[in-house]
């Protein structure tokens, strides 16, 4: 079976600053995947070559069997491929409703119809995709002024309405504290369930990478330098020794 | 969810279209003439608002559309003696055309660039209407511009403008409350959250600027006939700050604030002018006021009284 997205020999070079050195990376159909890695080990670049956001300088991105390298982010997204974003990427002068409302507006092609009244639009899935993450009673706010954690709530939404088969999530839970970022887990992990979504996720805290991945890769200086099933990464010498040194027996 | 535009706020339009419908009848051609004028400015500034509160970029030469709607329409209708239609309908598609080509460019660009290849444009425009002597008279102005016999009437014409406008600010608003002008909302907040939701963001910013180009074209072409004549000034500079300034006036996140804003600062110049000739300086304090204290304008002021107020309250 080919995997669903598939990675081939990718590298990014920034005038001489290697980000992404030579990764080759499957994701297959339904599964959870982990990247980790310390700061600047190439996370972020690596989820924008995948979506389009930048170019890679070498190498291929296939999603099921199809070339997209290179093609522009609002093509990915419509090929199925929706993400978050590490920091708060919402549109904060609009209500949270009209923040869901524009992604499927967008999703059913209606973005350039100038005379279709846009007030009754998609109501019942966007207020249903909002109690999904649990929204609904804050949908006539002003997205902008939301607390933090429902700001991330609101840009899963937002992924959601995309109607994707994989979900990019760049560390969903940076900046929350210990109890959002338990909320934000279980959200995550029950709806990528109830979805059937494959799930490919970026994060630091290890609670929550062995906590919900079927697999897991570890990222080093722009190189795959393990990928597996979390006991063996986790036994990993080479993984233990570059990057979780004691916090590997700590989230253990 | 329902319209946004309450029962209060489609009785208070319907009031004051009524209102202004009914100026004729007080017999006062100063009063024909100052609403006949505002209505084409307020047009214009709602027009140069699709670029600014629903796109989210500035643009310096806005004025460019408006001359030329203005000016093709002047040239036809005197010069080769077109009648009004075909030679109104020509002036609004040569702004249309301009803009859809300027926005081509302008929309690789954002921020300062956006604005900087607007002004570069428009003043493109200006100079041509200055150096073709032969066609626009120069700096001469173009003058008289044969208006047709139908609305060659002060009150006839007023309500020809009047039925023009109110129909482009009905088109208008469908527009800026359409799937469109909502996603444009949304292309103004965040781009590049707008592109990864799969919206064509240029695409949407191009066609944003080619119906701000239609309608600052209308506004042109109605000018024109107002004054019976076009002067190079239209196309400068000056006249795309002032309807900027206008613009930011009334306030650029909400539909009728441009409207507001062009009212004001017209009837403002007026009346400052009867008793002094330091336009220019109070024109330039209300700016900074605006800048310095009111960023959303007159109607975000209003709203902040209101909620001072106490809210729904009756007036």
């Amino acid at each position: 079976m080919s995997a669903l997205l598939s990675i081939k020999n990718l590298w990014k070079d920034f005038g001489g600053f290697v980000a992404t050195r030579d990764v080759t990376f499957d994701l297959e159909e339904g599964e959870r995947h982990a990247i980790i890695g310390p700061n600047g080990a190439g996370k972020t670049t690596f989820f924008n070559l995948i979506t389009g956001h930048m170019h890679p300088s070498k190498g291929s991105v296939e999603f099921r069997g199809k070339d997209i390298t290179g093609i522009p982010p609002h093509k990915v997204v419509k090929l199925g491929i929706a993400r978050s974003f590490q920091r708060i990427n919402i549109f904060p002068r609009m209500s949270v409703f009209e923040n869901v409302q524009v992604a499927l507006m967008s999703r059913e092609g209606q973005s350039l119809k100038m005379f279709k009244l846009c007030f009754d639009l998609h109501v019942a899935e966007t207020n249903q995709l909002l109690d999904t993450v649990g929204l609904l009673t804050e949908a006539e706010e002003t997205a902008g002024e939301l607390a933090y954690g429902k700001q991330k709530q609101l840009e899963l939404a937002i992924a959601l309405a995309e109607n994707p088969d994989v979900l990019l999530l760049d560390e969903p839970t940076a900046g929350m504290s210990p109890t959002e970022t338990g909320d934000a887990i279980k959200l995550v992990d029950r709806i990528t369930k109830e979805r059937g979504l494959t799930l490919l996720f970026t994060e630091h805290d290890m609670g929550v990478v062995f906590g919900i991945s079927d697999r897991i890769s570890v990222l080093h200086h722009g190189e795959i330098i393990a990928s597996g099933l979390p006991d063996d990464v986790r036994n990993d010498p080479e993984v233990r020794r570059i990057y979780l040194g004691e916090d590997a027996d700590a989230a253990a | 969810m329902t319209s946004p535009l309450s029962k209060t706020g489609m009785a208070a339009c319907l009031i004051i279209l009524i209102l202004c419908a009914l100026t004729p009848l007080l017999q006062s051609d100063y009063l024909i003439d100052v609403v006949t004028e505002i209505l084409i400015v307020a047009l214009f500034a709602l027009s140069l608002n699709i670029i600014i509160g629903y796109s989210g970029n500035v643009s310096f030469g806005h004025a460019a559309y408006f001359a030329i709607g203005g000016y093709v329409n002047a040239i036809l209708l005197t010069t080769y003696g077109w009648p009004l239609l075909p030679s109104a309908v020509a002036g609004v598609l040569a702004a249309t055309l301009t803009a859809a080509i300027v926005a081509y460019f302008c929309t690789r660009l954002t921020d300062i660039y956006f604005a900087m290849l607007t002004l570069a444009f428009s003043m493109l425009v200006w100079a041509i209407v200055f150096k073709w002597r032969s066609l626009t008279n120069g700096d001469d102005g173009f003058t008289p511009v044969h208006v047709p016999a139908m609305i060659d009437d002060r009150t006839a014409f007023f309500y020809f403008t009047m039925i023009v406008i109110v129909v482009s600010i009905a088109v208008l608003w469908v527009i800026t409350h359409s799937a469109f002008g909502r996603s444009l909302v949304a292309v103004r907040e965040n781009v590049g959250r707008a592109g990864f939701v799969g919206i064509h963001t240029r695409r949407m910013r191009w066609q944003a600027f080619v119906i701000a180009g239609f309608f600052a074209g209308v506004a042109g072409v109605l000018f024109g006939m107002y004054h019976r004549g076009m002067y190079v000034e239209s196309a400068f500079w000056t006249q795309s700050a002032q309807v900027l300034i206008m613009t930011l006036l009334g306030g650029i996140y909400s539909f009728f604030g441009p409207l507001i804003g062009a009212a004001v600062l017209f009837m403002l110049e007026r009346l400052t002018n009867e008793y002094t000739e330091y336009w220019p300086t109070v024109l330039g304090v209300i700016l900074l006021a605006i800048l310095l204290f009111q960023p959303d304008g007159l109607v975000g002021l209003g709203k902040r009284i209101k909620n001072k107020f106490g809210g729904g309250g009756s007036p």
